[in-house]
């Protein structure tokens, strides 16, 4: 049966099932508990739970009866060189994905491939079919994909009895159950309820999935590389011969400092730009300016860093480059720190402004009132009253920009280069945290190898940096929120 | 009824000179009319009240006095408003000077979350008023006595005012107010978010205030006018409907409005 | 206490005050000028923008009659496929310049490069684009027939005013001569440009012919994946809004929910695609580059914003719209469906409409599971390809292109900017207008 037919019976059982339980109370003349759309809910409830229950079980146990069994059989002869035991699990799950669907095509009969079966002409039948496999299919492998396959036929063959049987028999408990005077509107209401929780909570299913995925992983390249080079070497210099040098500093380094430089930028003109808007600005101009300026913070971070490569850092190299404006020659390409950093301040302007401009605002009139009844001046009354009565808030907004800064991938990876060192030359190339995670991510290299895993450790890395600031940022903000509430 | 008003006037002004003279004083919010032709002599060292329902502009009036209605972009003032002869809503004054001779305290206590001292010495400050830190000490020192709360607050100068009770927190906010030596002080119900006891002190300070000050006094009670004020004027929807000594107003109104609001039957 | 102010008049503006009010003055132009940068740069985006990308959408198209010889593509005769698909696109080329020779000697065009150089102003793809159209149709063997071809892109360069004759000088890729054969053919109206939809539609190219390159499939892969984003977070976000919003208890678990879905919404997007990866493509085994799985960790991305949004308009409606349905005894799950529900779904809506509009412009999450540039080459042709085929998505294209460091393809992603830049201020456009449409003040 194919899953869409299985999908399809239990469909037509649920939909049965609500149909018979509206049915059931229908007739009575006894005062119905509840409406009676809600005793055929609960009947349907009651049908597609449990398959539901059972495939996700399903799909935790499965493994140890199909493909673990495989993998265990796969020797070090079958691994092709540079591979690894999990690319050949998963070639033979791609090889026997391709024969079950020539099969169900008819382009071959699987009962009749054996081992004397030609791979070659195999191979010829699938790519004709679009199934296309890179290598030459090697009869070991070809064997254990046989082997998957009836395991693999077997295990769906009882799955879908299960999920069937399982279906009917959770149909007809909840017509069992159902009688006038039954609470179908409560026990649906509860069901709902226990689905709404669970939408929550897969919240903390993400977290942990981030946490752990990384965690994982890093454990494995901390196996394979020394961590006292990882946290406290100062030399980041990959290469696939192995003994690399994979060190966080200076790409910690590079991150930080094009953060300070973007927050250089934003800080200043986001603040300034949120205290003109709250303060002085009249109705009209601020309708205007404040959602032009939160534009800055809608267009995607692509754009920026096009912008960067292509307009912003060949403008600061004719001024400061070889030959520039300037006469000097302190740039020697267009990708650098201050060419990143200065268009993710731009970036960033709205960010600090937007929320800088909501903190102002909750600065109660009174105090306001106060300082202009004293005669201070409407800048006075900012700098002495507002702003220091603000400034939590604002450290919060500041603290939020800054991890937006460090976590940052695509304007640093069009715009501040490839480089990994310490320089103080805001002017030359640097790399960062979210560059390296990139390239280590999208090269070709083996997955296994610390060049690659090293990724997970500076995603692990980036993740413990930026919820540190969120969760003092967050709760700065909050703080500073209930004080004027 | 415009011939009442100014004989009472006339009977005002032929004592002292005025302190604050306010001549055909209109105010619009807006298209609303705020305020319609007001007229009002205020005396020096004296107490004037200003009482009327919710909404009849005494408020408002009020803030035309230090020009605090400025920061309001729709509010529109015309008229005649003297301080000391000198039209403050001339051209040439800044409403900043002006603040600084006439004083404000607001209706519900807004200390600034500074210090006790920083809060103190805010105008003073921002003023300009002093030399030396000596000269700052000083001036705080005095304000805080003269609004009465010196001693409550003389060892904790360094903590925060926000953090004293309601009665306190109003006595500083006059504090702050009377450390830019002021000429006049505004008081925008300054008692309307206090409790009995802490209302008693604040007026008991107001009434020693008038020693130095002439002091406007904006209030929701009949009772607290009549103990605190020497003057009283009843507003009512924006007309400034009799102006007269306080006890004139409270026992013998002129005008049936007047009568109705202070037996209970508008308001 | 000093009295010195009190003796003045209040007309002597102080020295003092004249200080203080310059210094208002400067602190206000320094707002001004906060908003006056911003709003710069602003226009400074927009403007490069507009005056890079447009570019992108003209194309130089070069108009050539080919013979198409009989000897060269099928010289058996008899029109069999099987032997004509032996004809590889070098068998083509030589007829492109065959064609240019008989025009320059047709229109007297007086020049000294060779026929093969002048073939070289034509793309790379017009061989196989030959090839593909007599194959579909080979009763045009024989024929002289007449073909729109791409010119390469230094010539649209060319036209576009990016290559200029001193920098063809010291290149390889074009020469001098060459520009001045284009010249007399522009006059005769044999080159031109004109609009260029296969960069709307188109699939992207090597980077030997950007000429060639398109945004259309990555467009379709764009769509797919907001489909798949918007079918799971929009009901998995307003059931967990509903929850935490109406029945959540207030004990350390929800605080804990809280304060996890608020750092969520400002975790780095990277950091989903490392999930993603690790969970969905190296665990679970998921295809590579597929627009389902972008469409996943997308959804995981989104999530919290939605959510946020969506409490947020819960929160709106008045908690007496709740008692009254309370009070009429329906239970709180129908007062919450029967009632709030409908009340906040315009604010749910313009909620949802803005994480996907931050949905749509990421780039660095998909990069990490593969949905690179280069890596489809043909519309998907069923609902399943469009959400399992690799695909890219239109800023991983565009992030394709701005790598490769030519400044025909930098064109490309500019005008791939355009694009992408029109889709999000149509989405920005709706929420705003469903917010002023339904907005109610209670």
């Amino acid at each position: 049966m194919s899953n869409l037919a299985i999908l399809l019976g239990i469909a037509i059982i649920a939909t049965a099932s609500y149909v018979l339980g509206r049915y059931k109370v229908a007739g009575t003349s006894q005062t119905l508990h509840s409406l009676p759309r809600y005793y055929g809910l609960f009947a349907l409830i009651c049908a597609v739970v449990p398959p539901i229950v059972l495939f996700l079980a399903w799909l935790g146990i499965a493994p140890f009866f199909t493909s673990g069994p495989i993998s265990a059989q796969i020797t070090p002869a079958m691994i092709p060189e540079g591979g690894s035991a999990s690319l050949v699990m998963a070639d033979i799950q791609r090889l026997a994905n391709g024969v079950m669907q020539a099969t169900r095509a008819g382009l071959i009969d699987f009962s009749a491939l054996g081992d004397t079966t030609n791979l070659d002409v195999l191979g010829e039948t699938l790519a004709a079919a679009g199934l296309i496999f890179g290598t030459k299919i090697d009869p070991a492998v070809f064997a254990l994909t046989q082997d998957y396959i009836v395991r693999y036929e077997i295990g769906h063959d009882v799955m879908t009895l299960l999920l069937l049987g399982a279906t009917i028999l959770g149909a007809l408990w909840g017509l069992y159950q159902i009688r006038p005077s039954f609470w179908a509107r409560n026990a649906v209401e509860r069901v709902l309820r226990l689905v709404l929780m669970l939408a929550a909570g897969l919240a903390i299913l993400t977290t942990v999935g981030i946490v752990f995925s990384m965690l994982f992983e890093t454990v494995n390249f901390l196996r394979l590389h020394a961590w006292q080079d990882f946290f406290f070497g100062l030399n980041w210099a990959p290469n696939f011969h192995g003994d690399s040098e994979l060190a966080i500093l200076p790409l910690l380094w590079g991150t930080l400092y094009i953060s300070a430089v973007a927050l250089a930028v934003a800080v200043p003109i986001g603040i300034f730009a949120a205290i003109y808007l709250s303060e002085y600005a009249t109705k009209s101009l601020r309708s205007i300016a404040k959602p032009l300026l939160e534009v800055l913070a809608g267009i995607p971070t692509i754009v920026y860093g096009l912008f960067a490569l292509v307009v912003f850092g060949p403008f600061l190299k004719d001024w400061f480059g070889d030959g520039g404006f300037l006469g000097v020659n302190w740039m020697s390409d267009a990708r650098s720190v201050a060419t990143a950093g200065i268009v993710m301040g731009i970036m960033l302007i709205p960010f600090v402004s937007s929320l800088s401009d909501d903190i102002i605002n909750a600065v109660p009139q009174s105090l306001r009132d106060g300082s202009y009844g004293l005669g201070a001046t409407q800048s006075e009354t900012i700098k002495r009253v507002v702003l220091p009565a603000a400034l939590p808030g604002i450290v919060g907004a500041i603290l939020l920009a800054a991890s937006r800064a460090i976590g940052e991938t695509m304007i640093v990876v069009l715009g501040a280069g490839a480089i990994a060192r310490f320089t103080a030359n805001p002017l030359e190339a640097l790399t960062t945290i979210t560059t390296r995670i990139v390239s280590q991510l999208t090269g070709d290299g083996d997955f296994n190898s610390p060049e690659t895993l090293v990724a997970f450790a500076l995603g692990l890395s980036l993740f413990v940096i930026t919820l540190g600031l969120n969760i003092i940022a967050l709760m700065i903000v909050r703080k500073y929120r209930e004080q004027y509430e | 009824m415009k011939d009442q008003i100014t004989h009472g006037l006339e009977n005002s002004v032929t004592s002292t000179p005025s302190k604050i003279s306010a001549t055909q004083v209109n105010v619009h919010y807006g298209d609303a009319h705020a305020i319609k032709d007001v007229n009002v002599e205020i005396a020096p060292n004296t107490v004037t009240a200003f009482i009327g329902p919710s909404g009849c502009g005494k408020s408002t009036f009020l803030r035309c006095l230090n020009r605090m209605n400025d920061t309001i972009d729709i509010c529109r003032v015309t008229g005649n408003i003297l301080l000391d002869g000198e039209d403050i809503y001339d051209r040439k004054v800044d409403p900043v000077q002006l603040r600084a001779k006439v004083g404000m305290v607001f209706q519900k206590p807004n200390p600034f979350p500074k210090s006790i001292y920083d809060n103190i010495a805010y105008g003073p400050r921002i003023h300009g008023l002093f030399k030396t830190k000596a000269d700052l000490d000083t001036i705080v020192e005095n304000a805080l006595r003269r609004a009465a709360i010196w001693d409550e607050v003389k060892d904790r100068l360094d903590a925060p005012g926000t953090g004293l009770s309601g009665g306190q927190q109003q006595r500083i906010c006059i504090a702050r107010a009377i450390a830019t030596a002021p000429d006049v002080l505004l008081m925008d119900e300054p008692c309307s978010a206090l409790d009995p006891i802490a209302t008693a002190q604040v007026e008991e300070l107001i009434d020693e205030l008038r020693e130095n000050y002439s002091v406007v006094i904006v209030t929701h009670s009949m009772q607290q006018a009549a103990r605190v004020s020497q003057k009283t004027a009843f507003f009512h929807l924006g007309n400034l409907v009799e102006y007269d000594d306080t006890t004139k107003i409270f026992t013998n109104p002129r005008d049936p409005r007047t009568e109705s609001y202070i037996t209970g039957r508008i308001g | 206490m000093t009295q010195t102010s009190a003796k003045q008049s209040l007309f002597a503006v102080t020295y003092h005050t004249k200080r203080r009010n310059a210094s208002e003055r400067r602190f206000r132009r320094y707002g001004q000028a906060a908003i006056g940068i911003g709003l710069l740069m602003l226009l400074t985006l927009a403007y490069t923008i507009v005056s890079k990308g447009t570019g992108a959408f003209q194309q130089t198209f070069v108009t050539l009659n080919i013979e198409l010889l009989e000897s060269k593509l099928d010289k058996k005769g008899n029109r069999d496929l099987e032997e004509m698909k032996k004809v590889s696109t070098f068998g083509y080329a030589p007829l492109i310049a065959t064609a240019f020779e008989n025009l320059a000697a047709e229109r007297e065009i007086k020049t000294k490069i060779k026929a093969k150089e002048m073939a070289q102003i034509i793309s790379k793809s017009a061989p196989s684009q030959l090839r593909d159209r007599v194959l579909d149709n080979p009763a045009l063997i024989g024929q002289t027939v007449e073909f729109t071809l791409l010119a390469n892109s230094w010539i649209d360069g060319y036209l576009k005013g990016r290559v200029t004759r001193e920098n063809a000088q010291n290149n390889k890729n074009i020469s001098v001569q060459q520009l001045d054969f284009v010249d007399e053919l522009v006059a005769l109206g044999v080159v031109e440009k004109r609009f260029n939809i296969g960069f709307i539609t188109g699939a992207d190219a090597s980077d030997q012919r950007p000429e060639d390159a398109g945004i259309g499939v990555a467009m379709i892969g764009s769509l797919s994946m907001m489909i798949v984003v918007l079918l799971l977070s929009l009901p998995i976000g307003v059931a967990a809004s509903i929850y935490l919003e109406e029945f959540a208890p207030k004990n350390w678990i929800t605080d804990v929910i809280e304060v996890n879905i608020a750092n969520l919404a400002a975790v780095p997007s990277i950091v989903f695609g490392i999930l993603g990866l690790a969970i969905f493509i190296n665990t679970m085994h998921f295809p590579q580059s597929a627009p389902l799985v972008g469409g996943l960790v997308l959804t995981l991305m989104t999530l919290p914003t939605i959510i946020i949004s969506t409490r947020a308009a819960l929160k709106a409606v008045p908690p007496s719209i709740r008692s009254a349905a309370l009070g009429l005894g329906a239970s709180q799950m129908q007062s919450v469906f029967h009632h709030v529900l409908p009340l906040a779904a315009p604010g749910i809506l313009t909620g949802t409409i803005i994480g996907l509009a931050q949905a749509l412009g990421e780039t660095a999450p998909l990069l990490l599971i593969g949905m690179i540039g280069y890596i489809a080459t043909n519309m998907p042709e069923t609902v399943t390809d469009a959400l399992l085929a690799p695909n890219s998505v239109m800023p991983a294209q565009i992030y394709e292109w701005a790598k490769r460091a030519d400044p025909a393809f930098y064109e490309r992603a500019w005008g791939g900017i355009i694009i992408l830049l029109v889709f999000l201020i149509t989405m920005n456009t709706l929420a705003v207008v469903l917010r002023r449409r339904f907005e109610r003040r209670w």
